[in-house]
């Protein structure tokens, strides 16, 4: 119901920038994250909390944005896809193993699937095929049947982990 | 005019051009964009399956916070016009739909009313608050139960429910009947699914201040699209502009023809202000296409030696409540067609007939009628070989077409021609990779220790690209087979190519400009593809059918020639020579045998621009534009076996190996390829394993309702994927490419399925219809347990 709608001040800082705003009390982060910040890369693909898709890392975790409201995110520390590349446009480990093993297609889970797997490899730095697997049970990719993700996630396990 | 091939870009693994935008963050989708004074649309659609709408209360909903508009079918009823199908079987009876209901509602998730407001919460919030009154009717789900006598009936032009009947025949299936050794039947069920591109359904139309109207939308079909809303809307359609950005994923749910594509271009110019609709996950499972729903009857006539005399089918295809775009196609000509597969069954006879229910509309899925058809051929062999016992490969091998067969006819179709292939070679290095007499002994082996393991074969093909376009038209089909690609040079001798294929995440960018690079011989980095925009590509028809390489690469490739041709032609004026004697290789046109310095290909585009000395009759300018037009279609084929353990206990299966080996013709980029099948692999053990949708039989409603009941596999679900490939090339367009996007989902569902039969043939269990989920496996095994206690 519409009835005057709460609103509160959240200060975020993202991807190394300090944000201030006032969103509604029930706007969920992502769609703070997208709407309000322009932050597009992160994407909405189910209502469920079932997809991953909106996947950032808050407080140095992997977590569904979605399932998240803005002002629960009040005074964190949130990266999303967007803060991965460096500024000359270079990709991170992760994006570029990404890239050289054909792990996307459509390209819509893949900045939530980017994020799950810094987090993976963050709690296991060298994880068996089995452990990648598990790992990414949070996110749906229906373009790559996995296969490529988890090859490039392998690439990164026997390189030692995230950079 | 030679070419050298000493630079070849087609057949090389390129890592994507479109990889670093989207792996950033920087993939523009529909629901990404945000323009000023953008308003939004929410639909409120009907929570019963079957009703008669008595009264509508728009009076809260309009004088809710935000809101611009609301209003319910009657309003749009004169002003847009009903969804006309592209595809119509001729002689099939066309419902009338409305894009949104006026007296009567036919599936749960069919639009009552909507509502357009300044954001989307109030949207949301102001459709809540409409009050529908409804009378609700029988409904029925079924296809079986609605062609029963006391049915309720869906449409008064639609007796009985079934909008098409649709016959095949070739041969003399009835003496094959009686002349066979053996005739066994079977009921086999081809689940509804659920197509899951990740990005929803979303769209933005805006004016634009030069009085025309551009649309943003996800569409697999841009130009098909803008003609379709200019037709339905009536807009002009030369000032219609379709704008189709990145796409996340299509797989055929992306190029119909849905009430909301038309709904928001109408509203943006009566509200002159941009209006977005973005679809909700739950909302989409209700109102995007869904996929499969058949079921057909199978009588296989054979000899002991495992030969097939004779096949026939009776197919009964779920469409849904309307008929979407292609829906009568898909179980007919699509499915049927093809019900012989690989196999050389000369006497075969289909019926199949298109029913309606108070379902979510069914169309195009990845795959299309092939995957049912494949199904039909595959499990009919496989139940040849159970019933007599032999061995699966064997039986197979026996009734394959043979390679000295092509160009093949199948039962003596006028319609199906496979245009090549070697399915005994794809056999042997399937069973090479696989392993197969190793498995098959340790199967054995292990089955003495109650252990069940099973091997699954499946062989299909089908046929991509439909084309030629004078072919379409006797098929009921308004569209045509061509596709368009443009290729300009700029005065630097870079190109850019506009193609009307549409990449929804297959790598166009990369794949076309492969293509080009071979013939233009001209850096790859020197070449852009553009797509998606009818105000950029003049015209085209878009992806599905696996054709964008097929035709639309074919007509990239021929394009690029002609600007070749045109090219030495100039070049041949500026060293003034006979353009006979002008080669053209690595960039450079040469004249062999002389001394004359090479003339490199950017200076010859510096003067056709230029226009200083062109040879007479020579027109300025570097830049073709091709409408190629098959002159038939390519068909794919496929050898895929599977390697499973079934817990008996708990009906779990394990997917311990599976190994696809397909003949897509011509390889543009491997790399690409493996990643087509292991994705259409994946989709295809899902619908054998996991997806289903199901609705309440009764009242109609929709259980697979979000992501929290349909089964989309994860990680951890399903395999690695071993793909290869035989490179057998197709005869039918000049670069010799097949296609390769729907193998994967017509191959693994009947692999898989024999793969578990394998493994339960201990329990005699001879047949189970998709999803092969772990309480029907569970419930299979404890019937026969029980029934050997007794």
């Amino acid at each position: 119901m519409p009835a005057a709608a709460s609103v509160r001040e959240v200060t975020i800082e993202i991807n190394g920038l300090r944000r201030t705003a006032i969103v509604e009390a029930r706007r969920l982060l992502v769609h703070f994250l997208r709407e309000d910040l322009g932050l597009t890369g992160t994407h909405v693909g189910c209502d469920t909390s079932q997809c991953g898709a909106c996947t950032v890392e808050i407080d140095g975790a992997a977590v569904k944005s979605c399932t998240v409201l803005a002002v629960m995110a009040d005074g964190a520390l949130i990266t999303t896809i967007e803060g991965l590349t460096g500024g000359n446009g270079e990709l991170s480990s992760v994006q570029k193993a990404f890239h050289d093993h054909h792990a996307l297609q459509c390209g819509f889970c893949t900045p939530g699937m980017v994020m799950s797997v810094r987090n993976l490899l963050k709690e296991n730095p060298d994880p068996s095929e089995r452990e990648i697997r598990h790992g990414l049970a949070g996110n749906i990719c229906r373009c790559t049947g996995y296969h490529n993700i988890v090859r490039a996630v392998e690439s990164l396990a026997s390189e030692g982990g995230v950079a | 005019m030679t070419i050298s091939n000493g630079n070849r870009h087609v057949g090389q693994p390129l890592k994507r051009r479109e990889d670093l935008k989207l792996l950033s963050g920087k993939g523009r989708y529909v629901d990404d964009l945000k323009l000023p004074g953008m308003l939004h649309m929410a639909i409120l659609r009907s929570p019963h399956a079957h009703a008669k709408i008595r009264s509508i209360d728009l009076s809260l909903a309009k004088a809710a916070p935000g809101v611009r508009l609301a209003l319910s079918g009657t309003t749009l009823e004169d002003r847009i016009g009903p969804i006309v199908p592209n595809w119509i079987i001729p002689g099939s009876k066309v419902p009338v739909r409305r894009v949104i209901a006026t007296d009567r509602v036919r599936f749960v998730g069919e639009g009552v009313a909507l509502v357009v407001a300044e954001s989307l919460a109030e949207a949301y919030d102001a459709i809540s608050l409409i009050e529908v009154e409804y009378d609700v009717l029988p409904a029925v789900t079924e296809e079986q139960d609605a062609i029963r006598g006391d049915a309720p009936q869906l449409h008064e032009n639609v007796p009985g429910n079934i909008t098409t009947l649709y016959k095949v025949k070739g041969g003399d299936y009835e003496k094959a009947n009686r002349e066979a050794d053996q005739v066994v039947k079977l009921r086999v069920v081809n689940n509804r699914l659920i197509p899951t591109c990740m990005e929803t359904r979303a769209i933005v139309a805006a004016p634009e201040p030069d009085g025309t109207l551009t649309v943003y939308i996800g569409s697999q079909v841009p130009h098909m699209h803008r003609r379709w809303i200019a037709e339905t809307v009536r807009i002009p359609e030369h000032q219609l502009r379709v704008v189709a950005p990145d796409i996340g994923g299509g797989f055929g749910a992306k190029m119909h023809l849905y009430p909301e594509d038309l709904i928001c271009p109408y509203l943006a110019r009566e509200l002159n202000a941009p209006v977005k609709w973005w679809e909700t996950r739950s909302e989409s499972h209700q109102s995007t296409s869904h996929g499969r729903a058949h079921t057909e009857d199978l009588e296989i006539a054979f000899n002991n030696d495992g030969r097939i005399l004779g096949l026939k089918v009776s197919t009964l295809g779920n469409v849904g409540a309307y008929l979407s775009n292609m829906a009568t196609g898909g179980p007919t000509v699509n499915t049927v067609n093809f019900g012989t597969g690989t196999y050389k069954i000369e006497n075969y006879e289909a019926l199949s007939r298109v029913v309606v229910t108070n379902t979510v509309p069914v169309d195009a899925y990845r795959g299309y009628g092939r995957p049912e058809g494949a199904y039909i051929a595959e499990r009919a062999i496989d139940a040849v070989a159970r019933h007599l016992s032999l061995d699966q490969v064997e039986v197979r091998r026996r009734n394959f077409i043979q390679a000295s067969d092509f160009p093949y006819r199948p039962y003596g179709s006028t319609g199906v021609m496979y245009d090549s292939g070697d399915y005994q070679a794809l056999l042997d290095k399937a069973l090479e990779a696989f392993g197969y007499d190793a498995r098959r002994g340790e199967c054995e082996a292990l089955r003495a220790n109650g252990i069940y393991r099973g091997v699954g074969v499946a062989a299909y093909t089908h046929m991509c690209g439909m084309a030629p376009s004078r072919r379409l038209a006797p098929g009921g089909f308004d569209r045509g087979g061509w596709e368009s690609a443009r290729v300009s040079i700029d005065s630097s001798g870079r190109a850019t190519i506009y193609s009307g294929s549409m990449s929804q995440g297959q790598g166009h960018a990369t794949s076309l400009a492969q293509i080009a690079a071979d013939v233009l011989q001209i850096p790859i980095e020197d070449i852009e593809i553009v797509q998606g925009d009818t105000r950029q590509v003049q015209a085209g028809h878009g992806t599905f059918n696996s054709r964008s390489m097929a035709v639309g690469g074919s007509s990239v490739h021929v394009s690029s020639h002609r600007v070749i041709t045109k090219a030495k032609t100039i070049a041949a004026g500026m060293l003034e020579v006979d353009e006979k004697d002008v080669s053209y290789s690595a960039g450079a046109f040469t004249v062999p045998g002389t001394d004359i310095a090479p003339l490199t290909f950017s200076k010859v585009a510096r003067m056709a621009y230029v226009g200083h000395k062109l040879p007479d009759g020579v027109a300025p300018g570097l830049d073709e534009t091709v409408f190629y037009d098959p002159t038939g279609m390519g068909a794919p084929s496929g050898v895929h076996m599977a390697y499973v353990e079934v817990d008996p206990e708990t009906g779990i299966v394990d997917i311990l190996d599976y190994v696809a080996v397909d003949d897509v013709g011509t390889l543009i980029n491997p790399r690409l390829a493996a990643g087509q099948i292991h994705g259409g692999v994946v989709q295809g053990i899902a619908q054998a394993l996991f997806e289903e949708v199901s609705y309440d039989s009764e009242s109609g409603q929709l259980l697979t309702g979000s992501l929290l009941d349909y089964a989309v596999p994860r990680a951890e679900h399903v395999p690695n994927i071993r793909s290869s490939f035989q490179q057998t090339p197709s005869p039918t367009n000049p670069i010799g490419v097949k296609g390769i996007g729907e193998s994967g989902s017509i191959a693994a569902p009947p692999c898989m399925v024999h793969a578990v039969l394998d493994a339960l043939s201990p329990f005699g269990i001879k047949h189970l219809d998709m999803p092969l989920t772990p309480p029907r496996i569970w419930a299979a095994i404890r019937s026969v347990r029980e029934g050997d206690a007794q």
